[in-house]
């Protein structure tokens, strides 16, 4: 990394933009919220379920906070949250370094981490990031998404999560092993870019120790927005 | 997709005038036009401001000059020293380049390399000899201001009789207007660069490819795409679905109107004064005779259309010969849309729009692969034409080199480019009609006597699609130390573009004679189009002390994929 592009991601937040010679300046600081899912689920619990992310940089360098979770009528049932420093390592990829916290009803669990989040060939959005606890547990979240599109403005989009520990943890009710994965596929209308209302399934199911914990394995139909600014 | 309708709106209507005006008109006749659309003289005075427009049917605020989009025509005569008085009425700094005039860089307008450009509320003098004539532009040089308005056409009238007769004499200025703010069109481009992009592939398209070819075939094909990530189908950053096509500031449904008596021959100057978007221009039913390109006499061409780039010019003589209007038919190189105007005996008669073409996609040869060495597929056909540029491929000359970066900046490279100047380019390749291509254009007048190069630069065009990242051998503007020129040489500079986009280049202060195949005619451009993954060589005599920009015109791309030249 460069110096100056060190510097740059230190005053990350130093909305100075260099006076250029002929236009604008070529990496204004920008910010973009996404909600890609916000979503309410036809299961017993009626489960609300979001995933989002929030990011301010620039080309190279950004901060990143990503939320992910679920909800009932009874409150939080759990969520996933991260706050990460991204840096672009290849034309395509950027490393991220962080801290991930997961709440649950009942308890709460905070990680340090590092993740690879980028394009990879044949247009798949990926994330893929390591956990690392006090305890010792160590944790691998697996994320990839493609969109195919079928017009210009209806996009299917199937998506695979899978989440893997190294060791049990009864409270926040994860397994050693593969925990847990969830399957998605989603039909989404573009209205605009930024808005777009769709409807989907989704396919959880937990394994291994965590199946003990807490026996999910459900498809669900969902209807859900997309928007982003 | 939504079509605009224009139910009412042109600057030209609001703020200038209705009437075409005829450069060749006598003085009676050009008393009729308002007399603020064109200045003639020796001093000028251009005053930029804030001015409110209807473009679109929506009202919008432009950074205008003399209140007009386009700015007024300048009508200067070659030999003659121009006075240009400046005002700056905007809030922040502004300036004005003239584009494609030799002159000293202190008059050259690009802040932070000619001067620091003018600040608000001040004047800034430009004077300097015009030792050129033909058909420019000026535009303003800073921000975004050109897309909001901030262009105008230059005539330069010459000392001696051209070599081509015409009767009437009309500028053809095409643009694109956004109601947008552009600095939101380009966060909009960094955040999801493919935001404009509404044709783009579908599961449909795989499928109608593997009914023709098989499943096998179809898969193959799109393999090298899909591993590079690489659409074909990134034919421009912006589209109508933001922009309006503009004819000397009329949308499609105010058009243009050049009035014509039957039997006449008209000259067509057209300028494309874009932020970003290349138009095929033709006129259905009409041959088109390019004598100039750039400003500078070619040897005649008859073609049925011509792919105009960002900031090039091309200059066209038509003889109608019915008693009818002809549309003046400019359509952007993605086919989202259509600038509009017509040839015509009376304000009255307008021509309807042609139907657009249909947007092709790009090629592996767009991609820089090399088709002659690629095993071709079962039941798949080569083309194997004989390369023709082998000529210009066996010039050698001493090559300085340059600091050439990998990284994030540059997501591609062209493995096998090539010379492609009779590839008229995607959009328009066998489309039935006769396209100009680079290969066409050939110097009127003989350049056997101009020096060899002392010396070639290969300079390659990089870029990031994905996150919207511009640059020149990997390096942004930002981190590149300037280019070095030495005075009195003979520079060659080859580009190699690294990208699946159009980038049309233009060195400031100094002619790029582009090599087209015949060294003894090489044409003379300021802007010099690079087609995706292919190869362009050009000489340059440097003649010009001082700094100079030289960069892509395609404003969203200027900021990173631009270098100072230092000529010392």
């Amino acid at each position: 990394m460069k110096p100056s592009t060190t510097a740059k991601g230190v005053l990350l937040l130093a909305a100075l933009s260099t006076t250029l010679h002929a236009s604008g300046a070529d990496d204004p600081l920008r910010t973009m919220l996404i909600m890609d899912k916000f979503e309410l689920l036809d299961n017993s619990e009626k489960s609300r379920e979001w995933e989002g992310s929030f990011y301010i940089g620039y080309d190279l360098e950004k901060l990143y906070l990503y939320s992910e979770g679920a909800a009932t009528s009874d409150g939080l049932e759990a969520s996933q949250n991260d706050i990460v420093y991204s840096h672009a390592i290849a034309p395509f990829w950027d490393i991220q370094a962080g801290i991930a916290y997961d709440k649950n009803a009942d308890a709460s669990q905070t990680w340090g981490e590092v993740a690879i989040a980028g394009l990879a060939p044949y247009f798949f959005e990926t994330r893929a990031a390591v956990l690392v606890n006090s305890d010792g547990n160590v944790g691998l979240r697996l994320d990839a998404e493609y969109e195919a599109l079928i017009t210009q403005k209806l996009i299917l989009t199937p998506s695979f999560e899978a989440d893997f520990y190294t060791k049990d943890d009864p409270q926040m009710r994860t397994g050693s092993g593969l925990s847990s994965i969830d399957v998605g596929l989603r039909l989404r209308y573009e209205f605009v870019r930024e808005f777009a209302p769709y409807i989907g399934v989704t396919w959880e199911k937990n394994f291994g120790t965590a199946k003990t914990y807490n026996p999910v394995d459900e498809t669900s139909l969902l209807v859900g927005i997309r928007f982003w600014f | 997709m939504k079509r605009r309708t224009f139910v009412k709106g042109s600057a030209a209507v609001s703020v200038a005038a209705a009437l075409p005006f005829d450069l060749n008109a006598t003085e009676k006749q050009a008393k009729r036009a308002d007399q603020r659309t064109v200045l003639t003289g020796r001093e000028f005075f251009l005053d930029i401001d804030y001015t409110p427009v209807n473009l679109t049917g929506n009202n919008a605020i432009a950074t205008a000059i003399n209140g007009q989009i386009p700015g007024p025509t300048l009508v200067w005569e070659e030999g003659e020293t121009v006075t240009l008085h400046v005002t700056n009425h905007l809030k922040k700094y502004s300036s004005i380049h003239w584009h494609g005039i030799v002159l000293p860089y202190q008059m050259d307008g690009v802040p932070g390399i000619s001067y620091k450009g003018i600040a608000p509320g001040e004047t800034f003098t430009y004077r300097f000899k015009v030792n050129q004539h033909g058909t420019f532009w000026y535009h303003s040089h800073s921000e975004f201001q050109e897309q909001t308005g901030m262009y105008g056409a230059i005539v330069i009238k010459p000392k001696r009789k051209e070599p081509f007769a015409y009767d009437r004499d009309y500028v053809v200025l095409l643009s694109d207007w956004s109601d947008e703010k552009p600095e939101s069109i380009y966060r909009k481009l960094k955040l999801q660069s493919d935001y404009y992009n509404f044709n783009q592939r579908t599961i449909g398209d795989f499928f109608s490819e593997v009914k023709k070819k098989g499943f096998g075939n179809a898969f193959e094909q799109r393999k090298m795409w899909n591993r590079m990530r690489m659409s074909d189908r990134d034919l421009s950053d912006v589209t109508e679905y933001t922009y309006t096509y503009l004819m000397n500031g009329n949308n499609p449904a105010t058009q243009f109107k050049a009035l014509f008596k039957k039997g006449e021959k008209i000259r067509l100057r057209f300028i494309n004064g874009a932020a970003m978007s290349f138009f095929d221009v033709r006129i259905p039913g009409l041959k088109m005779t390019v004598v100039a390109a750039d400003g500078n006499h070619i040897k005649p061409v008859d073609v049925d259309e011509f792919r105009i780039g960002v900031a090039e010019t091309y200059d066209v003589i038509v003889e109608p010969k019915e008693e009818k209007a002809y549309a003046i038919f400019a359509q952007s190189m993605e086919r989202s849309g259509y600038a509009l105007g017509s040839l015509t005996p009376s304000e009255t008669m307008l021509a309807s729009a042609p139907k657009m073409d249909k947007p092709q996609p790009l090629t592996m040869e767009d991609m820089g692969m090399d088709m002659a060495n690629m095993q071709p597929h079962k039941g798949m056909k080569m083309p194997m034409k004989p390369y023709k540029w082998k000529a210009m491929e066996a010039q050698k000359y001493p090559i300085t080199p340059l600091p050439m970066a990998t990284g994030p900046q540059s997501t591609m490279k062209a493995m096998s480019p090539k010379y492609r100047l009779d590839d008229p380019g995607v959009g328009l390749r066998n489309n039935g009609r006769r396209v100009l291509t680079y290969a066409d254009l050939k110097n009127r007048y003989s350049t056997r006597h101009a020096k060899k190069p002392d010396r070639e630069i290969v300079l390659h065009l990089t870029g990031n699609m994905e996150r919207y990242m511009w640059s020149i051998n990997g390096i942004k503007y930002a981190d590149a130390k300037p280019l070095q020129f030495h005075y009195g040489e003979r520079l060659r500079i080859t580009f190699i573009n690294d990208t699946m986009m159009n980038h049309p280049m233009h060195l400031h202060g100094m002619w790029s004679d582009l090599e087209t195949g015949d060294d003894a005619h090489l044409v003379r451009k300021h802007t010099v189009i690079v087609q995706p993954g292919a190869k362009i060589s050009y000489r340059v005599t440097v003649d010009a002390k001082g700094g100079w920009a030289y960069h892509c015109h395609l404003l969203y791309h200027m900021a990173g994929m631009f270098r100072k030249v230092i000529v010392s």
